[in-house]
């Protein structure tokens, strides 16, 4: 998947991947997607649940060691 | 730089019935399927994530002067929300460490009674699990029965006591929580017990729970004595203790009953758990003191976090005991029934030595609530 910036999240715990989420997503546009990595498992209800309230679209995730975001700034 | 608060503290507070406000800023679906409850704590949730902008979304529901326990899952996220509500002017603030995996984890020690030729009883209560565990110390010897995962809370107790742990029993096969008796014989030379029928796929040593054959702890006359009472499992053993106590383990709890499924077989022990409770524990004594290996429900933690409620009591207020049609009976244990605990098949093969999971893992399969009974 095409992915405007990809975001390095591994080896950070809660609530980094998230905080880093937030401010990297506050420099694109809309309608750009972010690609994020993270080895902290709880960001994955987490990033679901930001992306859902912050009214952005989690377009795919890939599960693994390391766990794979694309999410699009909505 | 936030203050944090141990979980034995906060334990503290629940079980005393201290007003506790706490601040759970994990994610809601995480919330609403598992959460502190017990005493007079009060819980509101807001998800971390929510705050980075600002703690508006929950300012005007917090006192800036009152006591706030902000929890998370594991420490990380509480603290962060901690260092945010003390910038925006609250000054009683306190973050749980390790979040509610430290909480699911920690053992608080209550005192049932003395025993009648001399030694104790205590209940370990697990809050963050509503598990519940029974040390039985006499003459310098102590028994557990239904011990947890985390073997060092028992060792460090019976070392402050001067008792040696020579007997762990298991009530049954666990299916919600990872059983530490047999860790804690092999690591203190004592004698693991299980019943046979739930042992039949066990890949250790294990010394047989048969009805008739007392367990002696000290030199002293403390019975522990089994009975047969299949139904949650078909192994199911209960004991009474000191003539005085029914340790019941997951067959009957204060307000429910134990749930016949999760070995796979409900339909098959329904039977079984209708004749333990409407016929061989009608048969003891209505002035017995039942002690469940669960509790469900804030409510059930009585003073100083006790659960316990005697026989005749709960055989005219706990709804499962209530049913006089056995058909109705069989309908509430099979159908309906709550959600099964997280990765109870795999703590099944683990507490059956099938599968050694890695201790974070071990972690992991425990997190979450118990599950164990039926509401009637």
């Amino acid at each position: 998947m095409k992915a405007t910036k990809v975001l390095d999240a591994k080896g950070l715990a809660c609530p980094m991947p998230i905080v880093r989420t937030k401010k990297a997503m506050d420099e694109l546009s809309t309608g750009d997607v972010l690609e994020i990595h993270a080895t902290d498992k709880g960001a994955k209800s987490d990033l679901t649940a930001w992306a859902k309230s912050g009214g952005h679209e989690l377009l795919d995730m890939e599960e693994g060691d390391v766990l794979k975001f694309w999410i699009k700034k909505g | 730089m936030a203050k944090t608060i141990a979980p034995k503290q906060l334990a503290q507070k629940v079980i005393n019935h201290e007003e506790t406000l706490i601040l759970d800023v994990r994610n809601t679906d995480e919330f609403d399927n598992w959460k502190i409850e017990g005493g007079k704590v009060e819980v509101v949730n807001e998800p971390y994530f929510n705050l980075l902008d600002g703690i508006e979304p929950v300012e005007s529901k917090l006192a800036k002067d009152k006591e706030i326990i902000v929890v998370c899952a594991k420490g990380g996220s509480s603290e962060f929300v901690a260092d945010l509500l003390e910038e925006a002017g609250f000054s009683n603030v306190y973050s749980l460490e390790g979040g509610m995996k430290a909480w699911s984890e920690h053992l608080e020690p209550v005192k049932v009674g003395d025993l009648a030729d001399g030694g104790a009883l205590y209940q370990f209560v697990r809050l963050g699990k509503g598990c519940l565990s029974y040390f039985i110390e006499s003459n310098g010897e102590a028994a557990i029965i239904d011990t947890a995962r985390m073997i060092e809370t028992y060792e460090e107790f019976a070392n402050q006591k001067e008792v040696q742990i020579k007997h762990l029993i298991d009530t049954h096969l666990h299916a919600d929580h990872i059983s530490g008796g047999r860790h804690l014989a092999q690591k203190v030379g004592g004698t693991y017990y299980l019943p046979p029928k739930d042992a039949t796929e066990v890949t250790f040593d294990y010394t047989p729970l048969e009805e008739g054959n007392d367990i002696m702890v000290g030199n002293t006359a403390v019975k522990v004595q089994p009975i047969y009472s299949p139904g949650h499992t078909i192994g199911s053993t209960s004991f009474i203790i000191d003539d005085n106590y029914l340790v019941t383990g997951d067959i009957l709890f204060v307000k429910s009953i134990g749930r016949p499924d999760l070995a796979g077989l409900a339909e098959d022990w329904v039977g079984d758990l209708r004749n333990t409770l409407y016929n061989r524990y009608k048969e003891l004594s209505d002035d017995l003191i039942v002690l469940p290996a669960h509790y469900s429900f804030a409510e059930e933690l009585g003073k100083g976090g006790l659960v316990s409620a005697r026989l005749g009591d709960l055989y005219n207020r706990n709804s499962g005991l209530q049913v006089e049609d056995e058909a109705v009976f069989r309908k509430m244990v099979t159908e309906n029934l709550p959600p099964q605990p997280n990765a109870y098949q795999e703590i099944r093969e683990t507490n059956m030595g099938k599968i050694t999971p890695e201790i974070e893992k071990q972690k992991e399969m425990e997190t979450g609530p118990n599950r164990c009974a039926v509401e009637g």
